[in-house]
């Protein structure tokens, strides 16, 4: 199912979008695919983060999950293994996350026919630019591979409606100045940001970064958000440890109590 | 010019394309600005102690019996080496932009002393940020720095050098645009920042041209830089890119480029993204980034500015290697015989100026950068003399 149809149909149902951020291979491949199954119960669209060596725009709990994926020798074509396996038993919209380094190294054709066979429906850059992702952005249109391009606070209205263009799928909003990661409540720019966002855009917006409870979570929804994108979150729950089961159980909850907080 | 031909560019996330446009635009002002360059030259000559000399090192020529070696002497710039020729010149641009607060990433800490300098003498809040590792073999500087008033962060994550000291600042940077100037300290880094560094650092080189033509009356028919990201090579090449005249970049060769343990992005490595431009890098065939290894903490570093990358391709520079063994030797040696202590740094460009010299007649003339002086290092290198 494509990202922009998901967001709409929940749109018809006056809710908004769930994503759920984690990253691939942290512990291993298997329970990536198990976690991903895990969230999808109340998850309506799943990011699955590329690990990389320097993610720069990531705060310390994804770098931690980067590390441990890559320690445990984990290769970017085992994404695509991942998402052909979660693709078979489900067809929420899954976008992948990754640096550039990891594209322009495989070749951005290789790369992008690989995520399409193996079922993504998206991605995301971090670290492309609009400007410098021309090709890319031609490529995964032949290809029917959503671009998700983000906005930040200080984005100018002229840059965001640029951005806004080259997306499709929906238009990542970056809630804070900053990188990735859990904070205690949303900081007054992203919402300043969501009303500029809505004015200039016509993509579907999900606001992201430091997102981690239902209250924060339904106050961004309230405000006119379309989703919300919550990683850290998880990936804390992940990096815990705890076995198996009972992180299996704690994401779900914890994927269920945001949820519940995006239903009118 | 956001691409030196394929190279460069600006791969940044999203929060910081903003700040590097503004960036963009204060500098292509400040640049003509007659009172920016006026200012610029005032600090540089009154604060800095430029011009730095061209010294002929006749002992070491005579020694090897081949082309003169001429050394620049960046190592008398104000604190020891040619990074305040950078670090003056965008503390100053960050005052026009009216931010209040500077950071800065270090590798052998020559760069966050030398922000911490330009902080202080502009009052400028300067935070430094530092590889574990780097803190651990670079004492001194990291006390100066503390001297000067500047904050030194300790990085934890990665290899703990001065790679992750850049993901650190751009991490920083991400979260305090709006006061923030993030000052780097080498041509890396996403546009304008390449093209900003070697403009400042383009002074080393024109200075060495005016000087050769005066003592010799013609230019040299070869210059020598270490690379790490490339800042003094780029500063040293530029102003002779349309003459005839030989560039060679050295870049940190380690234990052996067989080994894997070295730092040579432009002879060893492969085009990748890192740190907002495209340029070689050392990576693994799966695009992540590899630990490096050199005794010279400021060419430990897996990268290189994009414009090196593009010299390299279009074959106007040359660039090559030599081991820590190798600038260890010409570190004692230039120590011994002309009564200059090199940075470890230098001592690579040094080294490999010692092998070609050899070869070459004795009218040639080989200008070496000695971009940096060796006080901070004599703590490693006696360490390695007794572990002999």
């Amino acid at each position: 199912m494509r990202i922009s149809d998901k967001i709409s149909e929940l749109r018809e149902r006056g809710e908004g979008a769930l994503v759920t951020f984690i990253t691939a291979g942290d512990q291993n491949k298997d329970l990536t695919v198990e976690y991903l199954k895990a969230l999808c119960d109340s998850a309506d669209i799943l990011e699955l983060g590329i690990p990389f060596s320097d993610p720069v725009a990531d705060g310390k709990t994804i770098q931690a999950a980067d590390i441990r994926a890559l320690t445990n020798d984990f290769r970017v074509s085992d994404t695509f293994e991942i998402v052909e396996r979660f693709k078979k038993e489900s067809d929420k919209p899954l976008v992948l996350m990754t640096y550039y380094n990891s594209i322009y190294v495989r070749g951005m054709e290789k790369f992008l026919t690989e995520a399409k066979r193996a079922g993504a429906d998206g991605l995301i850059v971090v670290d492309l630019p609009v400007e410098e992702g021309r090709e890319y952005i031609e490529r995964c249109r032949e290809l029917n591979l959503q671009t998700i391009f983000l906005s930040a606070p200080n984005t100018s209205d002229e840059r965001m409606r640029e951005i806004d263009h080259a997306t499709s799928g929906f238009l990542y909003l970056i809630s804070l100045y900053g990188t990735t990661g859990a904070r205690d409540e949303i900081s007054k720019e992203a919402f300043l940001l969501l009303a500029r966002a809505k004015r200039i855009c016509k993509n579907p917006l999900c606001v992201g970064f430091g997102i981690s409870n239902p209250k924060d979570a339904k106050s961004l929804i309230k405000a006119g958000a379309d989703g919300v994108v919550v990683g850290s979150a998880f990936i804390n729950i992940i990096g815990e440890n705890k076995g198996r089961k009972e992180t299996i159980i704690k994401l779900k909850k914890k994927a269920e109590e945001l949820k519940d907080a995006l239903k009118r | 010019m956001r691409y030196f031909g394929e190279f460069g560019g600006r791969f940044a996330p999203e929060v910081l394309m903003e700040p590097l446009i503004e960036l963009e635009e204060s500098y292509r002002k400040v640049k003509e600005d007659d009172d920016f360059k006026k200012e610029l030259d005032y600090y540089r000559c009154e604060f800095g102690g430029r011009p730095t000399p061209l010294y002929l090192a006749k002992n070491l020529t005579r020694e090897i019996g081949g082309a003169k070696i001429y050394l620049k002497r960046e190592d008398l710039v104000h604190g020891g080496a040619h990074k305040l020729n950078n670090t003056i010149g965008q503390a100053l641009l960050a005052k026009k932009m009216e931010k209040n607060r500077i950071i800065a990433e270090t590798g052998a800490g020559q760069h966050g002393t030398a922000t911490a300098m330009a902080g202080a003498l502009l009052n400028i809040k300067t935070e430094i940020y530092m590889g574990v590792k780097d803190i651990k073999r670079q004492k001194m500087n990291v006390f100066r720095m503390e001297l000067m008033g500047a904050e030194v962060h300790p990085v934890k994550s990665g290899s703990m050098t001065l790679k992750d000291a850049v993901n650190e600042a751009l991490r920083d940077w991400a979260a305090n645009v709006n006061d923030t100037y993030y000052l780097l300290g080498s041509v890396v880094g996403p546009h304008p920042y390449p093209t900003i560094i070697r403009d400042l650092q383009s002074v080393i080189g024109k200075e060495m041209r005016d000087q050769i033509l005066k003592k010799e009356g013609r230019l040299p028919s070869s210059i020598v830089a270490c690379v790490g990201g490339g800042s003094n090579a780029i500063g040293s090449f530029h102003p002779f890119l349309e003459d005839d005249v030989r560039l060679i970049g050295v870049e940190a060769g380690g234990r052996g480029i067989d080994t894997g343990k070295h730092a040579a992005s432009l002879c060893a490595g492969e085009k990748g993204v890192l740190h907002g431009a495209l340029s070689y890098l050392l990576q693994d065939d799966d695009g992540q980034i590899l630990q490096t290894h050199s005794i010279a903490p400021g060419l430990d570093y897996p990268g290189v500015g994009p414009e090196h990358a593009f010299l390299k391709d279009t074959g106007r520079a040359e660039y090559t290697s030599v081991t820590d063994e190798e600038a260890l030797e010409a570190f004692l040696k230039l120590s011994k015989k002309e009564g200059i202590v090199p940075a470890l740094e230098s001592a690579h460009a040094v080294s490999y100026a010692m092998k070609i010299a050899e070869e070459m007649e004795r009218d040639d003339i080989i200008a070496v950068c000695l971009s940096g002086r060796g006080d901070k290092d004599v703590g490693i290198v006696k360490e390695r003399l007794e572990a002999r």
